[in-house]
């Protein structure tokens, strides 16, 4: 099956610049999937995402959407395509039925064609309450559903995201989160870019980690599931949380017993963690040794390392929205 | 077969023959002329602004300035007054145009615009019909503003439209010149130059003054500008009184008026449709 997007030794320099936004980007794909570009601000995830929409050209490499060449055959490839940039790109001054009927009717619906497809839409993306209203007037999220709204007037093979989220608070974000499901649910394959680490998580089957690593300019410094990516720093990790801190040799001696390594103590949250090989077995042996020894404990967790975790241990970097 | 609420399974692709691509270049624009047209309407305060802003000039040239102004010649000042300020109102759509073009540039509408499969010229044949509208309006206010303090065309009807027609047509390529700015720029502080740099602009030129009454080369200079020949042109089409002037470019005002705006928009036409497709590239 043709990838839906790949990308082959991009290199892109600014004129003017001296650093290279991209330096051998590499990214492949496969259709009806999410793939995150996560990194922080500067490590080239728009500059990519703008080379895949024809908006600008690379320098070298090659990289194609749906079987399209970006460079040579950008006709074709903007008929594959949507893209939700940075900023909400709808008409602040009209309303939001007038912005999906004249974006409709510049992906040539037919007038009457246009006006329904904006209705579906308004009623998919919950705006139908709001479709007479002025954009100007409308809240973040609202203005992002509607702008990804406008982008799935055709329905594209491929949507591009860029930093959809950014400045809108959790109730936004959620909404928007909730739309690209349902997009991907019809088929649609999504690349979308993030300097959220939670955000990856939950929308991306595939993360790319972006960085410049050095002198050298923006690339792929690892790729893979969110577990795989997870796995890379270590297995899972057991927290004991107990009630009375005079429990707190007992249970760090459990916990030293069970997983067969020295935890780390820390006696003002009365925590005691430590790495797990076999998570299910460990969490067994906790349970038991924690009533024969009567210790009181307030929370117990077995738990994957967090992407922080992750991209901490990838780039030496603290975590991405601080490195932004 | 898809449900009614269906966000749509993937049907990119399903677009028109690439024949009838002039078609929907025309449809294009037309859709986008919408769209400026119905930003108008909701924004009536904007239009108010620029019409507002010319008849302002007329008054204080008019009532405050004008007494003091004379005609090399004889005639009456403020007949040949008129003509000129038509023409600095047709200059000042400049940075309105620029402005609009900025403005979507910065908001990603250009961008969205460029990712679609739509006529790039489109976009700006689309802006520049919408302007022309907007122009014609303005103009108009501004024709029965000029007829309310005094002015007098006495040229007949056809020499009339001819005039108008003049205007329109400078109003035309100068609008090019503002779309080929409002794409290259990236601030809308470079709009504010170029608004300030309008006055100099106009004031270095026959709309006013003669330009016989300015030093020598400061006076060629300005007979060379074309707005002065859109100004005298159309005061002579007006029969209004104007300066005159020696110089081959001031012997020929209508013929220059013609070529002075194919000129520019032989120029910047293609440079914007350039700018357009690699902006930012």
């Amino acid at each position: 099956m043709t990838p839906a997007v790949t990308a082959e030794a991009i290199r892109k320099r600014y004129p003017g610049s001296g650093a290279l936004a991209l330096d051998g980007f590499d990214l492949s794909v496969p259709p009806g999937t999410v793939h995150g570009l996560l990194g922080p601000n500067g490590a080239g995830k728009t500059t990519a995402i703008r080379i895949l929409t024809t908006l600008l050209r690379a320098d070298s490499g090659r990289a194609t959407i749906a079987g399209f060449d970006v460079g040579t055959q950008a006709a074709h490839v903007r008929r594959q395509i949507g893209l939700v940039g940075q900023y909400a790109a709808v008409d602040e001054i009209l309303d939001g039925r007038r912005n999906l009927v004249m974006f409709g009717r510049l992906f040539h619906l037919s007038p009457a064609g246009a006006r329904s497809r904006a209705d579906e839409l308004l009623e998919r993306f919950g705006l139908t309450g709001a479709a007479g209203r002025s954009v100007g007037r409308y809240s973040g999220g609202m203005r992002r559903r509607l702008d990804l709204a406008v982008s799935m007037i055709l329905a594209p093979a491929v949507l591009f995201l860029d930093e959809p989220t950014t400045g809108l608070d959790p109730r936004g974000r959620a909404e928007v989160w909730d739309a690209v499901r349902a997009l991907v649910a019809g088929g649609t394959t999504v690349l979308l870019t993030t300097q959220y680490l939670d955000e990856a998580d939950q929308l991306a089957d595939r993360i790319s980690v972006l960085a410049h690593m050095g002198e050298v300019g923006g690339r792929v410094i690892a790729e893979g599931t969110p577990d795989e990516l997870r796995s890379r720093v270590g297995g899972d990790r057991i927290d004991l949380v107990v009630h009375h801190p005079a429990d707190l040799p007992a249970a760090a001696g459990l916990v030293r017993r069970v997983t067969g390594s020295e935890p780390e103590v820390d006696a003002a949250t009365r925590r005691v963690a430590a790495p797990v090989g076999d998570r299910m077995a460990a969490l067994a042996a906790m349970v038991h040794g924690l009533r024969e020894e009567g210790i009181d404990a307030e929370d117990l967790t077995v738990r994957r390392p967090t992407l922080d975790e992750v991209f901490l241990q990838l780039t030496g970097a603290p975590t991405v929205e601080v490195a932004a | 077969m898809s449900a009614p609420a269906d966000v749509g399974h993937v049907r990119a692709g399903v677009l028109p023959a690439e024949g009838s691509r002039l078609r929907w270049a025309l449809t294009d624009a037309a859709t986008l002329t919408g769209r400026y047209l119905a930003h108008l309407r909701h924004q009536p305060a904007e239009l108010a602004g620029a019409i507002g802003f010319p008849i302002l000039l007329v008054l204080m040239f008019a009532f405050l300035l004008g007494g003091m102004m004379a005609v090399p010649g004889g005639g009456d000042y403020r007949q040949a007054l008129l003509p000129g300020l038509f023409t600095m109102t047709m200059l000042f759509g400049l940075s309105a145009t620029m402005v609009a073009v900025v403005t979507d540039a910065q908001r990603g509408i250009t961008d969205r615009f460029r990712s679609m499969p739509m006529a790039p010229s489109a976009v700006l044949v689309g802006r520049a019909a919408a302007d022309m509208v907007t122009s014609a309006i303005t103009l108009g206010a501004l024709l029965l503003v000029g007829l309310a303090v005094g002015w007098r065309p006495s040229g007949g009807p056809a020499a009339f439209v001819a005039a108008v027609g003049l205007l329109l047509l400078l109003r035309f390529a100068l609008l090019w010149v503002g779309i080929y700015l409002g794409l290259l720029v990236r601030s809308p502080g470079a709009v504010t130059a170029v608004q300030t740099l309008e006055f100099p602009f106009g004031f270095l030129s026959g709309l006013f003054v003669a330009p016989a009454t300015m030093p020598l080369v400061v006076g060629a200079v300005a007979e060379w500008n074309p707005l002065s020949s859109t100004a005298a042109a159309t005061r002579a089409l007006f029969g209004n009184p104007g300066w005159g002037g020696d110089s081959w470019v001031a012997q020929h005002p209508v013929l220059m008026a013609v070529v002075w705006p194919l000129v520019i928009v032989a120029v910047f036409a293609p440079l914007s449709v350039h700018r357009y497709r690699e902006m930012s590239r």
